[in-house]
């Protein structure tokens, strides 16, 4: 608090003038503020350096207008479909994750014994990487995995099921990569509902059922909004398990594979760099309605510590 | 009005030797309480005494350890809060913050899923009630304190329920509007007649507002009674204490004869009433209200102790003083008298006034008790 001393002997030698200090420091300008130059420095030179760089690559095709290679991706049927086979797995990933948090986020929100265990296993899948995951799967799904064996000796199917190597495999694979941070957000919105709200609610005489559709539902629904986003983004740019337990050439050629077909196997970076931008606005549109939904809701004090 | 449509009215709520620990520490030991429809209970204690833990037994947010709640013949402390139908003022209100002021007093009445008309006429009634039409369609966040308290309350009575449990309702305002407030729920309850438990550690509130008091200490019922019980008679000396008799000496009981009692401490001889059975040669503790403690003029008064002032607080029309006498006992009083710190004053005890407690029996309970806390 400093900077909004008196005029000093040593501001008025200096020629300082303490009162632009003052209302600098009202406006959040001190020193503090070179705390931010690492981050400032790393979103620059990691962020948006690459970034514009990219987007001007995009727009500098090797043959033809600067719109040229947005042209090839999009008049082309087997890269354009991309995009279609993209969502297709980030949307139902993103929203299963999402769904599933919450009853079991909401069952954990007090205090119980064994919580901390519970959260360890729920959480365990984080460390696990891809690549495990994806060695995980093709064992136990694979058509000589135990989840076949058993399916077949219970007599519920006659010959393997289909489970990796295509779409379900990939889906399998962001479910559970994904789970444990959807989890562990939605477990910390719901940890912020102050429990009092749903105490008084009681006393009102509304059931769970009730207290959880008028009271919990509502004040957990913006971070429910804000969960789906990162479960979102981050299925979306999904491309080692696509390939390990998917069908990469066919139906999980997802948009990252096809930016990098493009640029590490015909060499095109300006329609790699056009995938890449398309990608981004895919991303930003679906971000842009889930959050307009949000704005329309209750985002304000839950009352509780979060 | 409509007779409320879950938990049915009742002329008689019993609690029977209800108890509640927490991690084996008892937090209420056998309350025993029987309440009547249409009192006004105040549950009263120091922090920690265990009754808020009564409390959220009552309205069924809590399960006991042990005992029993009956309402009439039926058995309820089994049933969760919502089949109760008991409202609840909470001390933080919890207010539902996402929704404006009529959806909140709304709440209990459209989960009864009562006819959209009754809904409509019975909230516009509570909110009448207390006095909020300009604020209907604010959200929580942007009331008072005070306008908060009233939206909760409002929403706890419109259900019109059978009891209403009042969690400290007024500690969270600053004084003036806690006295306006209190004002209010006595209004409240007279013209409505609901049944209400309240906790509190205000004794002031409690008297203020209450038919019978509870008073706990370390989870035991210490004393059960009316405010004029507890005020003029307090059961033990650590209900005294709490009650506002703040000068309380440890003596000796030097002769009994009846009720009277002459006590021997702190270079002082003093007659004094026994508050209950007091054995001669037995410590007891002797104590008075400064209200009580009277400035004399004539040195020979009975029961004088002779002091000198040393701390003159300003209380309007009277002062409170703190005096010590020759053996250094600290001696709190009340005077219109204007003393100044130096002063050497003589002072006076009516008899009936110094009310003389056996030291023993309560302290063995105590000593038991944090034994068990000990384990």
């Amino acid at each position: 608090m400093s900077v909004t001393m008196d005029r000093t002997a040593e501001d008025v030698r200096k020629g300082r003038d303490p009162g632009l200090r003052h209302r600098l420091a009202e406006r959040g300008v001190d020193r503090q503020l070179a705390l931010l130059i690492p981050a400032v420095l790393f979103i620059v030179l990691l962020f948006v350096y690459p970034f514009l760089y990219g987007l001007q690559l995009s727009f500098a095709p090797k043959a033809g207008g600067p719109l040229a290679s947005y042209t090839a991706f999009f008049s082309d049927p087997y890269q354009r479909n991309t995009i279609w086979l993209t969502l297709r797995l980030a949307l139902p990933a993103a929203l299963v994750n999402v769904l599933a948090s919450v009853p079991i986020a909401y069952r954990m929100r007090g205090n119980f014994r064994g919580k901390r265990l519970l959260t360890i296993i729920l959480v365990v899948p984080i460390t696990l990487g891809t690549v495990l995951t994806a060695q995980g799967l093709l064992n136990f799904l694979g058509p000589a995995g135990w989840f076949n064996k058993v399916l077949m000796s219970v007599g519920l199917v006659s010959s393997p099921a289909h489970l990796v190597q295509n779409y379900w495999g990939v889906l399998f694979s962001l479910i559970i990569t994904g789970f444990p941070f959807a989890f562990l957000l939605i477990l910390s919105y719901l940890s912020g509902i102050d429990p009092t709200l749903e105490q008084a609610a009681a006393t009102l005489g509304a059931d769970w059922k009730q207290r959880f559709r008028w009271i919990t539902l509502p004040l957990l629904a913006p971070g429910l909004a804000t969960t789906f986003c990162l479960a979102f983004v981050l299925a979306f740019s999904v491309f080692p398990s696509a390939v390990l337990v998917g069908n990469p050439a066919g139906e999980t050629r997802v948009l990252s594979l096809a930016a990098y077909q493009a640029a590490y196997e015909v060499y095109d970076y300006s329609l790699a760099s056009a995938i890449a931008m398309v990608m981004g606005a895919v991303e930003l549109i679906v971000i842009g309605l889930v959050l307009l939904w949000r704005s329309r809701l209750y985002t304000g004090s839950t009352g509780g510590k979060g | 009005m409509p007779g409320p449509s879950d938990g049915a009215a009742f002329s008689e709520l019993r609690l029977d030797n209800v108890g509640r620990r927490f991690a084996g520490k008892d937090a209420l030991v056998d309350l025993d309480l029987t309440i009547r429809a249409g009192e006004f209970i105040a549950l009263l204690g120091p922090s920690g005494c265990g009754k808020s833990t009564a409390l959220n037994c009552l309205a069924g947010l809590l399960p006991l350890s042990s005992g029993s709640i009956w309402q009439d013949e039926r058995r309820i402390d089994a049933l969760p809060p919502e089949k109760r139908g008991f409202g609840m003022v909470f001390q933080s209100y919890a207010l539902f913050p996402h929704m404006s002021v009529r959806r909140n007093i709304a709440f209990g009445l459209r989960m009864q899923r009562l006819p959209r008309a009754e809904i409509k006429r019975r909230t516009e009634e509570g909110i009448r009630l207390v006095q909020l039409d300009e604020h209907v369609d604010k959200l929580p966040g942007q009331l008072s304190g005070g306008q908060q308290q009233r939206v909760a309350i409002a929403r706890a009575v419109v259900l019109e329920p059978s009891l209403v449990l009042m969690d400290e309702p007024l500690s969270n305002l600053d004084a003036k509007l806690r006295l306006e407030m209190r004002t209010e729920i006595r209004r409240l309850h007279q013209s409505l007649g609901l049944t209400t438990v309240y906790v509190t550690h205000d004794q002031e509130e409690a008297l203020s507002l209450a038919d019978r008091l509870v008073v706990l200490r370390n989870g035991r019922t210490q004393q059960i009674g009316t405010s004029e019980e507890l005020h003029t008679r307090p059961a033990n000396w650590h209900v005294a204490d709490f009650m506002g008799f703040r000068n309380i000496v440890e003596a000796d009981a030097t002769s009994v004869s009846g009720s009277e009692v002459v006590v021997h401490g702190e270079g002082l001889r003093l007659l004094g009433t026994a508050a209950s059975d007091i054995t001669a040669h037995a410590r007891v503790k002797a104590a008075v209200r400064p209200e009580d403690i009277l400035v004399t003029a004539s040195p020979t008064a009975q029961n004088h102790i002779e002091a000198t002032v040393e701390v003159v607080e300003y209380q309007g029309r009277e002062l409170a003083v703190e005096a010590r006498t020759p053996s250094g006992l600290a001696l709190h009083l009340r005077t219109e008298q204007r003393l100044a710190p130096g002063d050497n004053v003589t002072l006076t005890v009516s008899p009936d006034r110094l009310l003389v407690y056996p030291l023993e029996t309560d302290d063995r309970a105590a000593a038991a008790l944090v034994e068990a806390g000990a384990t």
